[in-house]
């Protein structure tokens, strides 16, 4: 972190201070030294805190109209849509927002996979990341639930039946998931609840993923490490900050043509039936954030097995630090990686176009071969890759390039060293 | 500290009130979850009964019993005869047809595919019996798995013949 010597101007300012120091944290945040050459890329972070704030802020409005029973809710959410005033708008900028949100996400993760950012000394950010996109996962499922429409329905008997297949214990936990014997009333008012509460697990989970990332500083598209600060960084305010609101707008231009022009593209016209226990839609589809992870369940033919391929297909990624061996964290100087990840980028693309397809015939096997790349990538590619692969050179410095020298001291050592 | 600690009996009054502290705890932690389970209202619901007096052979009717869909199949002579007429050893989940349906004319179970729980149409797949849409199950006539995704057969709930007319549930 960069020094805390900063003193309030005005007299009031010092004695606030003194007592809690926000002026001093308003500061940090006001001066922290970033690297200058972050591309747009790095602007998600910023895109994505807009996200939530967006959820939160349509979600609590949503709530005051609507209302959580089974014989209303449906109801209640057409009355959003046709008599509350700007009901419409609301909730299609919150059903829409999700997806937005999804989009960024998956933005922020695979930059992160592409310049290393995950690599020490940045392990817990990550992690803290991956806690947020689980819960995002678990908030977004339930959220879907609420308009209790013929996906809501079939869509919560899917998920949660993926806990029948934990052996013994499997009915008791999805009686214990449901409060009945099926997805209910009671299922409903509890998902309405955790969706309620969730967001601001996930709020207070960015504040920490933001604090992590401030003790080490961001990582940079080179990958190197900084001196701080230093004529490799500048301050937060005004550069990243102007840079964030660019990107930003840009970003709302497609969050606003979605929202405007088709609202509806992203859900699912079943999701305008109202829920029927005893009618299951031909076609059942997640959300089009969550296909990579369906088609991962469905490539495989046993019910256990597929439900335990599906949640390690997350989990691999929160010990991805220690699977990628590789010391070199930006993939710029790694020939090889740099086009494995490119191939890992199309696998998930085509993973996510099989959750979408039938399971059957030829989509059934593209889905079995991506899926096991999957693993493979993960669990074989990048531990060997790392110790053999031959890498770039890494300049001492984000100038260096340009100017020559460093002021960084221990790069040079350390490339005097190797 | 070169000498190993010795056990005082300061530590029994620690790991002792530690102790209580977690029985505390978990006290207060149980009824937080068991909040959750089914409530007594949903299993008072817990049996239903059907008339099935109307029904034709070849004919099935779906009841909601639980929140959950029974299908109460009227079952053809053919029907049973394909049903019973399986080698055993051939079915991923071994089930005698007469175990699932003690007076073969009638079947009766929950039409809840043993996959995610979608519900199977009648009268499809392979095997002229059930078959799921969600995930590609195939069930036979006796209702039991006979390809696809699905691990076990359709479970047969708990029933009984009131009189000849009335089926109770549960």
């Amino acid at each position: 972190m960069s020094d805390h010597n900063y003193v309030p101007s005005s007299k009031l300012g010092k004695w606030f201070n003194d007592r809690l120091p926000l002026l001093t944290l308003a500061d940090h945040l006001k001066e922290y030294p970033t690297p200058k050459n972050l591309n747009y890329w790095w602007t998600f972070g910023g895109i994505l805190t807009f996200c939530l704030m967006t959820q939160i802020i349509t979600g609590i409005v949503l709530g005051m109209h609507y209302i959580a029973h089974v014989d209303l809710a449906f109801d209640s959410v057409e009355h959003i849509m046709r008599d509350v005033n700007y009901g419409w708008l609301i909730r299609y900028v919150h059903a829409n927002g999700a997806s937005m949100f999804f989009l960024a996400v998956y933005i922020h993760i695979f930059r992160s996979l592409y310049y290393g950012s995950y690599k020490s000394p940045r392990e817990v950010i990550w992690i803290i990341g991956m806690i947020i996109y689980l819960l995002m996962m678990m908030t977004a499922f339930m959220g879907y639930v609420l308009p209790w429409g013929q996906m809501s329905f079939w869509g919560a008997t899917v998920i949660t039946n993926l806990f029948s297949a934990v052996p013994f214990f499997g009915e008791g936990i999805t009686n214990w998931l449901w409060g009945g014997y099926s997805v209910d009333n009671p299922t409903l008012t509890r998902f309405f609840s955790l969706h309620y509460l969730l967001p601001f697990m996930i709020l207070g989970l960015v504040v920490l993923h933001i604090w992590a990332l401030h003790v080490p500083g961001n990582n940079n598209p080179i990958g190197i490490d900084l001196k701080k600060p230093s004529k490799d960084t500048v301050p937060f305010h005004p550069y990243i900050v102007i840079k964030d609101l660019f990107a930003l707008l840009l970003f709302l231009i497609v969050f606003a043509f979605f929202v405007f022009y088709s609202p509806n593209i992203l859900g699912h016209s079943d999701n305008y039936i109202e829920a029927n226990p005893l009618v299951t839609p031909a076609h059942i589809v997640p959300e089009w954030y969550l296909l990579p992870f369906y088609a991962i369940l469905r490539s495989i033919p046993d019910k256990l097995l597929g439900v335990i391929a599906m949640f390690a297909s997350i989990f691999i990624l929160v010990i991805l630090p220690w699977l990628d061996t590789s010391k070199i964290r930006s993939a710029i100087f790694r020939p090889i990686y740099k086009q494995l990840y490119w191939i890992l980028v199309l696998d998930v693309l085509i993973l996510g176009y099989m959750g979408a397809m039938p399971a059957e015939g030829t989509y059934l096997l593209i889905a079995r071969v991506a899926t096991f790349y999957y693993f493979i990538h993960f669990l074989v590619i990048l531990p060997l890759l790392g110790k053999r692969e031959k890498t770039l050179t890494v300049p001492l410095s984000i100038t260096e390039p340009v100017l020559g020298g460093s002021p960084n001291p221990q790069m040079v050592k350390k490339r005097e060293l190797g | 500290m070169s000498e190993k600690k010795k056990v005082q009996r300061r530590d029994f009054i620690f790991t002792a009130s530690y102790a209580l502290g977690a029985v505390g705890v978990g006290a207060v932690v149980w009824p937080l979850v068991d909040q959750m389970n089914p409530d007594r209202s949903v299993k008072a619901l817990a049996s239903t009964e059907v008339d099935v007096s109307s029904l034709e052979p070849g004919k099935s009717i779906t009841v909601l019993w639980r929140g959950k869909p029974v299908f109460i199949k009227r079952r053809t002579e053919e029907e049973i005869a394909e049903a019973r007429n399986v080698n055993i050893k051939d079915l991923p989940h071994p089930e005698k047809d007469e175990d699932r349906a003690k007076n073969p004319e009638w079947l009766v179970m929950l039409g809840i595919c043993t996959h995610l729980g979608c519900v199977p149409l009648g009268d499809k797949g392979e095997y002229n019996g059930w078959f799921c849409p969600c995930h590609g199950s195939h069930y036979d006539t006796s209702g039991r798995i006979r390809k696809g995704p699905a691990p076990t057969n359709m479970e047969i709930p708990k029933y009984e013949f009131v009189n000849s007319n009335t089926i109770k549930i549960g």
